[in-house]
This record gives C-alpha cells, structure tokens and sequence, in this order.
C-alpha cells in the first residue's frame, strides 16, 4: 500500500508538469497580454516591464525559469497586476480563506446530504422520506449564485441579522452565508446518492440474512448497511471537495471573503499569467492528492478493494 | 427601586450623558452636529494595483494613494488647486522652470520631516527603468528635462529635471512650456516615496506593518478581495483639522450586492448600477447623486488601409453620427443623468468651449434628414446598402447601447450593423491592431484641460486605433502648447472633428452613486473624482 501511495505521488509529478505545460501555452495564445491596456504604454516603458517580469524572453526560456524558481526557491514569482504582491503571498492569504469555508462547507454538505438519505431510504415511502426528497431537490436547484442573493436579502437586508460579506479574520458570522451558499447543491446530490444507494442495499441478500438472523434494525443500518451505502458516496465526494474549494469564485465574488476563486478568474482576465500559473498548480496538486485520498478510502470502505 | 433597575439607570444615565458629550463635538465650519463614529466606508470593484505612489496605475487604488500620501499640490471640491506639501510656487518667465516652496512642518508618519529630496528621489524612482513603473510615461507626459531620455534608460536618472534648492524648495525644469503642468502635480505618480524605509524592506515596504507616509490617513489594514483600511495620521502637518478617524474601502464585486449592504447600512457610499438610478432618486431622493465626469463614450471608424472603404468618405460618417438620437441613449438606455455627447471632449473640462456644430444645433428630425440627405449623396441607399461590421468589449451596458444604435441606423437609414462582441483584452488587441470597422472607446481625462481628450486623435498618438490623420488638426494641438490662450484653439480642433467625424461621440460619463445622508463634503463638483479623506465627516444623524 505505500508503494502504492508513493508510485501515485510520483506519477502526480509529470501529471502537473504536463498541466502547466498546457496552462501556460493556453494563456499565451490567448490574445492580449498583462500590459495590453486602454492605455497602450509606450514602447520604451512597455520594454522596461517586460524586461523586469522576464516576458522579454523567448517562451521556452520563461517556461523553463518559472520551472527552476519553484523547484530551487519555491518561488511562483510576481503578480504582473498586483504589484505589492507575489504569487505565494495571494496563494498564503487566500487558501486558508477558501480552505476554511470549503472544509466547513463540505463538512455541512456531508453531514446534512447523508443523514437526509438516510432518513429518507429507511423511512421509504413516508412523509419522512417525501420531506427529505423534497429538501434535497430544493437545495439542489438552487446553485450558489441564486443562494447568495437569496440570503443577503434575507439575513443582510431583512433581519439585520448578519453582515452582507467581508471575512474579518474568519469570524463565525461571517461564515454562515458562505457556507450555507456553497454546500446547498451538493447537499441535495449528497442526500439522494447516499437514499438511493441505501434502498440499493437495503434490499442485498446479505441486509435479508441479517434480518433473518434477527438482528435489530439499529444494528443492521450501522454495522451492515453503512459500509456499503456510503461507497457511492465517498466516490462522489472526491470531487465535490476539490469543486468547493476550486469553485468558489462566486462566493469569493459574492461575499468578499478574500478566498482564492476571485484570485484565480481575475487572474484570467487580467492576463495576470503567474497567478493563474502559481493557482493551476496548487489546484491541479490538490485533486490528485484528493483523488488519492478517496481510493484509499475505498479500501477501508470495501474490503474487497485492495491496492 | 430594585439594585439591578438601577444599575441598569445609572448605565442608561451615564451612556446618554456620554452620547451628549460626543454630539455637542460639531463641525468648524458648517456647524453641524458630528457623528460619534467618524468611519468613511465605501465600494470598490476590484484589489487595487498598488499602494506604492509611483506604481498604482488604477483609479481606486489612487484615491487610497491620496489618502496615504501628499503631493506638492492638492485639489478642492470644486477641483481648484490648494497648497498641499507645498505652499505655493513660481513660474519663470519662459514658463519652463517652476520653483515649488515646501512647508517645513510637514512630516512622515515615523516623524521624518519631508523635503524636497523625497520628492526629487520619488520623480527620479518614477523615471527609472529599473523601477518598470506602468505609469513611467507620465514622466514623459510632464515634459520634464531629459525625462524620454531617462525612461529610455539613455541616461541616468540623475539627469532629470528636477532638483531640491535646499529642504523646502524643488526647481523642476521642464523641455516645453505646459500651461496645466501645476495640474499635473496632483496625480499620484508624482508624489513622495520614503527613501529609507522603502531601501530597507524592498518591495515589502507597503506591506501595513512596513507602511510610512506623509498623508493624512495611515494604512491599516490591507485584506486583499475583502478591505482597505487607512487610519488617521497623527503626524499629518493638518492632523487638527482632520475629522474622520478611518476611511474604509470594501472589495465588493457585485454591484447589486453593494446596493444592498448600502441599504442594510454597512456601506456610505456606493455605485448605481446602469439604468437604476431613476428608481433610487424616487426612492432616496437627494441620496441618488448623478454628477458629470471627465469621461467620453464613442465609437471609432477605421481610417486605416484595413478599414471599409465606405468609412473613408466623411459623408457616410456624419450621416451615422446624425441619425443617432443620443437622448434615447442617455435617458432610456443609461438613465443616469449622463450628458448626450455632440463633440468629443465633455462639456464640463476646464477651459473649454465647444463650438456650435451642425450636430449640435439641429433638431433629431432635422439630423435624421440631413443623415439620409449625406448617405444618399455618398451613393448609398436602398439598392446599395451601407453595411458594416461593429464591435464592443463584452458588458450588458454597452450591448444595449450597441443594439439601440444599430436599430437606429436600420430603421432611419437602411444601414446594417453586425453586432460582435470580445472580451476586454482581445477587443483591446484587436482595436489596437486596426482589425474592426467600428469599435466603441471610452476615454477618462489624465488632468483637467481639453488635450486629454484631442490628443488621442493626432495623427502619430499611440492611442489612435481608428488612424484619423489630419494635418490641421495635429498643427492646431501643436499650437496650443505654447498658446496663452488655449480655449479658441480647442474649439477649432472640435469644429475639424464635427467636419470629419472620425468618432460618433455619444454620451459623457456621469458619476452616479449613492452618497448616505450622513456623508458630508464628499467633492460631486470635482469633475476629476479627486477626493481625500480628509476633507470628508460624518455628521450625526
């Protein structure tokens, strides 16, 4: 199994080479550059810029020498657009930010998506299970850029309740809008995944030798049935991770919480190309280590899988 | 009288005596009544490019610069010059070199006096190559002695024109005499930088805990996508009569969004956006600010050799700049208070007339006929259509005004208009390299004098992306130059652009906002948008 993990981690390496290979030809055959402005600047002065940020060089040597700063220094170089900042610092202050409500969000989403399929699959045909299925479809049709609104208006202008954005450090009340705005779809998949794998399994042979066995239906949900529901499910949440902390541009947008989504589509427009380079990195690296992560727990999951 | 009633009393007691004591605080000059909290919080799109005076090239990063820093010169409300670091100055009498005299208790804010050398050390770090400032050919621009030499990195930066007397007096040298140059000192670029601190920490010096400045405000706080917070300097020569203690810039993206924490209270002041600004007058009254600025919205034809060749015959040009009814544009489309553009250069710049012009003066049935009149005389017409292709950057407000004007063109004319759009770095590039037949542009003044605006039009400016070239034009800037009077030769180059029409100017920006009641002296007369927080209080409710 280590080998496993460590041939993984090594293949992750030419993976995210070839990643910022692409990411960088990409950017700069879009037209338009991070000087290209309503003002075009003169050519003496556009020279001194390129020169200080090395894009006077030929592609093949910028590629090579961004290579070099991240193996040698760890150094993703300058933000072409902010310039009091350098990529790793907007990578140091918003990653904790996007981590910290993309966990919370995930978190929310997990929690509140399985224990609503669960509920609904074990109460099949109730009003339990209609409430649940109804909660689920509702969360699901409403992305975050409808919920975000929707709450502002509602706790921000209406109740007065809580501030419209902003992060202030990470403060509780700052959290609540974007969590509840970035969980709510995937709480919706999360719940009727998790009931539709439950009723799945709920009606496996070996869920009807332990009802035959006598066992008592606590037992049999938790010891029995729970292993295999969540299956589907955890191969489902490795992407959802990587999309709540990749995907929360609008929120970042939304709610001013200074995450790295905002950073990271700016840096697009802006043709600002270490940003975007320095963030492909970060977010390429982080869905192997969670495409990683979720295979392993498969096994744990399913004894029959094993690496 | 139970104990915790009265407690509860005596707190009651003491708050409202407290209260009373902060409300009788009032205004020097207006006398009104001054708000316990004197924070100033207010909306902007975007991360600001830079706090580093000689770096930051956008707008709101240059209000915050303003607030950290001071330059020789500051503006009133009204955008009329006033002493700043310096207190006053001389021109000599071949208008080339001006002698700036310093107040001496001027300080930054770890209590360094300011001097002319800082000012002679922040001109030269704006001219120096190593430097790569984006804002370097305002150096240029400025005709400073040697000033191309030194951004062309021919000569040292040493060598610019520029040079401290002694602590309180700067003599700059310019190459060409520059009647609005005293307006020039009041961008940021030309403000002071701290020598010292910024040798000792690099480009980490504008970090909040680095930070030294010689503006009224100090920076606080720097949250990038979230907040900006500068806080009153101490230090500042004027500290006394600076009322505001904080002055915060929120990150917020969303304009709708901004409305709204506007009307939960969380911000004073914010932008409206397009077309919601009758509804906000109605709802808010004398809330709903709408303000002209020194701005302009056209769309350009492409003169080039790549351009149509129905574009080369001014007819066809002034044909469609006359069947536009620009009212529609300002009151249907923009609806916030924009003023309708019959020449290039906004009405409101300082020093400007603009001339009386056949576009002007005519009423739109009037323009229309005379437009079918031009069409039909340039040899277009229903059995040879006048049809071309138009392109705007991606944003819902221009497609509106782009489809308005194509539907225009179509039913008074006959004329066809394919819309395209691009987003803003390709159109950029794309306009730039003269692949278009029409394109929309929009021009923000760098000072307050009509050339900002007729300069883009020379035939060899870099800014030209439709190569409109006319010798009498170029001779007319040229001339005003050195001109005492300016006004009756910008007037002329407008008549030569109402003849030849090489852009359809349509309307001139407005400032349109929501300023909350509370806000006082906040400068909707100062066409520039230069305002500073110290000027600004918050008066009680």
């Amino acid at each position: 199994m280590l080998i496993y993990i460590i041939r993984r981690l090594l293949v992750a390496i030419p993976t995210i080479a070839l990643l910022v290979i692409a990411a960088f030809c990409m950017m700069h055959l879009a037209p338009g550059g991070p000087f290209t402005s309503e003002r075009p600047l003169p050519p003496d002065v556009l020279a001194n810029i390129e020169a200080r940020y090395g894009l006077d060089q030929p592609l093949w040597k910028q590629l090579w020498d961004y290579f070099v700063n991240i193996v040698l220094h760890f150094d993703f170089g300058p933000s072409f657009v902010y310039k009091d900042r350098d990529v790793n610092d907007i990578i140091a202050t918003g990653f904790p930010i996007s981590l910290t409500y993309g966990s919370l969000a995930f978190l929310a989403a997990t929690l509140v998506g399985v224990a609503l399929g669960i509920a609904a699959a074990i109460r099949h045909n109730t009003w339990i299970d209609y409430v649940a299925v109804s909660l689920g479809i509702a969360a699901q049709a409403l992305p975050n850029f409808i919920m975000g609104p929707i709450l502002i208006l509602t706790f921000t202008l209406w109740l007065g309740l809580l501030p419209g954005g902003g992060w202030n450090g990470g403060q509780w009340e700052y959290l609540i809008m974007p969590v509840i705005a970035l969980s709510t779809s995937y709480m919706g998949s999360i719940a009727r995944i998790t009931r539709s794998s439950m009723l799945e399994v709920m009606n496996a042979n070996f869920i009807r030798t332990a009802r035959a066995k006598g066992l008592p239906q606590r037992s049999i949900i938790w010891r029995h049935a729970m292993k295999p529901t969540l299956l589907p499910v955890v191969s489902y949440l490795g992407p959802v991770f990587v999309y709540v902390l990749t995907g929360s541009v609008f929120v970042d947008l939304y709610f001013s919480t200074g995450g790295l989504g905002q950073a990271y589509v700016n840096s697009a427009l802006t043709r600002d190309y270490a940003v975007l380079l320095g963030v492909t990195i970060l977010y390429g690296a982080l869905t192997v280590i969670v495409n990683l992560l979720t295979d392993l727990a498969y096994a744990w999951f399913d004894p029959k899988i094993r690496y | 009288m139970t104990r915790l009633t009265r407690l509860t009393l005596t707190t009651f007691l003491s708050a409202g005596l407290a209260a009373g004591a902060v409300a009788q605080e009032t205004h020097p000059e207006t006398g009104d009544a001054l708000a316990a909290d004197q924070t100033f919080t207010y909306r902007i799109l975007d991360n600001i490019s830079s706090i580093d005076p000689q770096i930051v090239e956008d707008a709101d990063g240059s209000d915050v610069v303003r607030d950290l820093f001071e330059g020789l010169l500051n503006q009133d409300e009204n955008g009329e010059l006033v002493p700043g670091v310096a207190t006053d100055w001389e021109v000599s009498d071949d208008k080339m070199t001006y002698t700036f005299h310093l107040r001496d208790d001027a300080k930054w804010s770890n209590g360094d006096p300011v001097t002319a050398g800082d000012f002679v050390y922040a001109w030269r770090r704006a001219a120096d190559p190593a430097t790569a400032s984006p804002y370097q050919w305002f150096i240029s621009l400025m005709s400073l002695e040697n000033g191309d030499a030194v951004v062309a990195g021919d000569m040292a930066p040493e060598e610019l024109g520029v040079e401290a007397i002694d602590d309180t007096t700067l003599e700059v040298r310019l190459t060409s005499p520059l009647p609005y140059f005293p307006q020039m000192v009041v961008h940021s670029t030309t403000f002071p930088s701290p020598q010292s601190v910024i040798e000792e920490h690099g480009s980490a010096w504008t970090s909040p805990a680095n930070f030294v400045g010689n503006g009224a405000f100090v920076l606080t706080e720097m949250n990038p996508g979230e907040s900006i917070v500068r806080e009153k300097n101490d230090q500042y020569w004027d500290a006394e009569n600076v009322i505001l203690d904080k002055s915060v810039a929120l990150i917020i993206n969303d304009e709708n969004v901004a409305l709204t924490r506007y009307r939960a209270g969380e911000l004073d002041m914010t932008d409206i956006p397009a077309g919601q600004f009758p509804r906000l007058k109605d709802e808010y009254g004398d809330e709903a600010h709408s303000f002209p600025k020194l701005c302009n919205y056209y769309y350009t034809f492409n003169l080039s050799e790549s351009g149509p060749e129905a574009f080369k015959d001014p007819k066809v040009r002034r044909a469609l700049a006359l069947a536009v009814d620009r009212d529609i544009i300002v009151n249907n489309v923009m609806a916030g208070g924009q003023p309708p553009a019959y020449v290039f250069t906004p009405e409101a710049t300082a020093g400007f007339e603009a001339p009386e012009t056949e576009l002007a003066g005519m009423t739109q049935a009037e323009r229309d006929e005379r437009a079918r009149e031009l069409l039909a005389e340039a040899g277009y017409g229903e059995d040879n259509p006048l049809s071309f292709d138009m392109v705007y950057n991606t944003s819902e407000a221009h497609q509106k005004v782009a489809v308005v004007l194509s539907q225009m063109w179509k039913q008074k004319l006959g004329v066809q208009a394919q819309l395209s759009n691009m987003e803003w770095k390709v159109f950029l590039e794309e306009r730039g390299n003269q692949n278009f037949e029409l394109a929309r542009g929009a021009w923000c003044g760098d000072y307050n004098e009509a050339s900002t605006f007729l300069d883009l039009l020379e035939s060899d400016s870099g800014y030209n992306d439709g190569k409109y070239s006319n010798p009498e034009y170029d001779q007319l800037l040229e001339d005003a130059l050195t001109a005492d009077d300016t006004t009756p030769l910008y007037t002329q180059a407008e008549e030569i652009l109402a003849e030849d029409m090489p852009v359809i100017p349509l309307y001139h920006y407005a400032g349109v906002y929501m300023i909350h009641d509370s806000l006082k002296n906040f400068p909707v007369n100062n066409i520039q948008f230069n305002w500073y927080s110290k000027d600004l209080y918050k008066a009680a409710e």
